[in-house]
């Protein structure tokens, strides 16, 4: 088991260095170079600039140096802030998208898996199709059309909601960005639940239940459910981390001051230390929702415990 | 003797697949409703009925849908009939070329994955995990931008090898508007192509793995026939089947990413259209022009939903075991 998590550490940690590796020389290939604006820089600023950030340097020492930087946690600092650093930056930033990014995955489950388990029971049915007719609409309709759509009903028509911005204290603001974001996930998250509880109602243990009388609910909830969540649960971590990267779209849908909209400013300006923090962070996001995921495998499914070790 | 072998031709796989799909409903719907988006984008824009979708006209601007514009006309008077049309070409173009790439590289990746000895294979399979691992929309957004670079320079070279010396210039700006919306895709597609291969990859590799045990495989290695016949004459056609379901499947998914990427304003630059681009346009607009977010989200949402009922529809023919998820 132990031994196991360290493996899947290492993993993590080849993962974040290869995306290290990688945006590092992508940035380096951006078009325009990380000193480009509106004004034109002196020569001599611009000479005094480089020399600060290292980029006088040969690439092997800039990557070194950087990398130092990076593992120490110093992500270095924002060009278009005018020296704001990228820390700061991620501080303050993030945790709006992971508020958002929670909440909308809260929802998402809680919509999502009781779908799936009646989709599941009732399979077949006129109950059936019409939750997973709803649940293709939902990974058909992009979340930039919904969101839009959302906004003017529910915000603008209707009065409900603030259709913009974002309040940690007062949940109101949440919804609208919330349900957008949520419901494609639900839609994902109710399909595989719905295939994990097939499976697991197909097996001669729930044909065993049936015979001795154990009432339909009990053998959803106490003999399935655990089994049926299998396939969700190999989903919801990686999918924790997308929807958190993902929410680039609905943060500027509705102007939610989260990371997304730095991140598409600093690809906008070449601001290539934040480029490289969010992205890192984003990384590292994606192996921990992978490590969540493979613990809640474990936890669930007894069987995973011994193939593992 | 004779009947008993056309039993076996009766039961083929394929022919089996085929039955099973034609009475899957969702998925025979979603083929024809695809089928004619398919044929409307592409023979549409080579008739006369389709007003020219760039041709401005401040007289025309933001008309509702009438009998002249059967979908109304934008804040530039540009008709949006022949927009979602010409956009549609343009976004089932990247994902079918996207979708192409990624095919390729992953059924290669894959096959050679699963056909080579143990090593190798866990290798390639711990990069597939290590690629697996990083967060998509932000490589690709960062890839896509350094292709830009690179690709910006094409449209020129191709401009100038295109016009002879003595070109006039109207002869010149025709030539590099129709060449530049095609060269500007290309860093598009070939970003995204280049990291959707992997799950291709897997399922290749899983499939070819099972069938190289075989006993025709022997027979073939017993033959003295190389590596790379065996692999890609003899076991890979036994693969078709997974391919193709997860061709379908990558496809939408594939349009998706296309269409989120012109909305953030890092896809297609303007005056070019791809349906992501007309549904950020209408989505701006949406207060006042509700059919300009309308009529290209209903496009866009139906040839995703065709794809993903065929796909899935694919999927549950090729292996009835598989539920659907």
């Amino acid at each position: 088991m132990i031994q196991y998590l360290f493996h899947r550490l290492l993993q993590g940690g080849l993962v974040l260095l290869a995306l290290f590796t990688l945006s590092f020389f992508l940035c380096r290939l951006l078009p325009g170079g990380p000193y480009q604006s509106e004004k034109a820089i002196p020569e001599h600023v611009k000479q005094k600039m480089m020399e600060q950030d290292g980029y006088h340097l040969p690439v092997h020492q800039q990557y070194l140096r950087r990398l130092s930087g990076v593992v120490r946690g110093d992500l270095g600092l924002s060009i278009r802030l005018s020296g704001r650093p990228v820390n700061d930056v991620i501080a303050q930033s993030f945790p709006v998208s992971f508020q958002l990014g929670l909440v909308s995955m809260m929802l998402a489950s809680l919509i999502g898996v009781p779908a799936g388990v009646i989709s599941a029971w009732k399979k077949n049915s006129a109950v059936d199709f019409g939750v997973m007719a709803v649940a293709m609409l939902g990974l058909c309709l992009p979340s930039f059309v919904i969101g839009p759509i959302l906004a003017e009903t529910m915000g603008r028509s209707w009065q409900w909601f603030p259709v913009m911005g974002w309040n940690g204290a007062d949940p109101s603001t949440w919804v609208l960005p919330m349900v957008t974001l949520g419901l494609v996930y639900a839609a994902y998250l109710a399909r595989l639940t719905r295939a994990g509880m097939l499976d697991t109602l197909s097996q001669d243990f729930v044909r065993t239940a049936h015979a001795k009388g154990v009432p339909m609910h009990r053998i959803l909830i106490k003999h399935c459910l655990r089994g049926g969540l299998v396939p969700a649960a190999a989903y919801i971590g990686p999918a924790f981390a997308g929807i958190i990267s993902g929410s680039l779209v609905i943060e500027s849908v509705f102007q939610v001051p989260g990371l997304g909209r730095h991140f598409v400013k600093a690809i906008e300006t070449n601001d290539v230390n934040v480029i490289m923090g969010i992205a890192l962070l984003y990384g590292g996001l994606v192996v921990l929702g992978n490590i969540v995921s493979d613990l809640l495998i474990l936890w669930l499914n007894p069987r995973a415990r011994t193939l593992s070790s | 003797m004779k009947t008993s072998i056309e039993l076996q031709q009766g039961n083929s796989l394929r022919k089996d697949a085929i039955m099973r799909l034609r009475k899957n409903r969702a998925a025979v719907a979603g083929f024809f409703c695809l089928m004619t988006i398919a044929f409307l984008c592409i023979v549409l824009p080579f008739t006369p009925w389709l007003a020219d979708p760039n041709a401005q006209s401040l007289v025309h601007k933001n008309l509702a849908p009438s009998t002249q514009h059967w979908f109304g006309t934008d804040h530039l008077g540009r008709d949006l009939f022949s927009r979602v049309f010409y956009g549609g070409r343009i976004s089932i173009a990247v994902a079918m070329l996207t979708t192409f790439v990624a095919v390729c590289i992953g059924v290669s990746y894959g096959a050679i994955a699963g056909y080579a000895r143990e090593r190798v294979d866990a290798t390639m399979m711990r990069v597939v995990d290590v690629l697996y691992g990083l967060p998509f929309l932000v490589v690709v957004i960062l890839l896509g931008k350094v292709l830009e670079r690179m690709t910006s320079q094409w449209s020129e070279w191709l401009v100038e090898a295109l016009t002879s010396d003595h070109a006039t210039t109207e002869k010149i700006n025709e030539v590099r508007t129709a060449v530049e919306p095609l060269v500007t895709m290309v860093p598009l597609f070939l970003a995204i192509g280049a990291l959707s291969w992997l799950t291709i990859s897997r399922i290749v590799r899983a499939q070819v793995q099972s069938v190289k045990k075989l006993e025709f495989v022997e027979a073939a290695r017993s033959l003295g026939l190389s590596h790379r016949v065996i692999l890609f004459r003899h076991i890979l056609p036994n693969c078709v089947g997974p391919i193709i379901v997860y061709t379908t499947l990558t496809i939408p998914g594939v349009m998706l990413f296309e269409a989120v990427l012109s909305f953030l304003g890092l896809g297609l630059k303007p005056p070019n259209s791809s349906w992501g681009v007309l549904i950020k346009e209408g989505s701006d607009m949406m207060l006042t022009n509700a059919w300009l977010l309308f009529f290209p989200s209903l496009f866009f949402s139906l040839t995703l939903l065709s794809l993903n009922f065929l796909g899935d529809g694919l999927r549950d023919a090729f292996d009835p075991k598989s539920s659907k998820d």
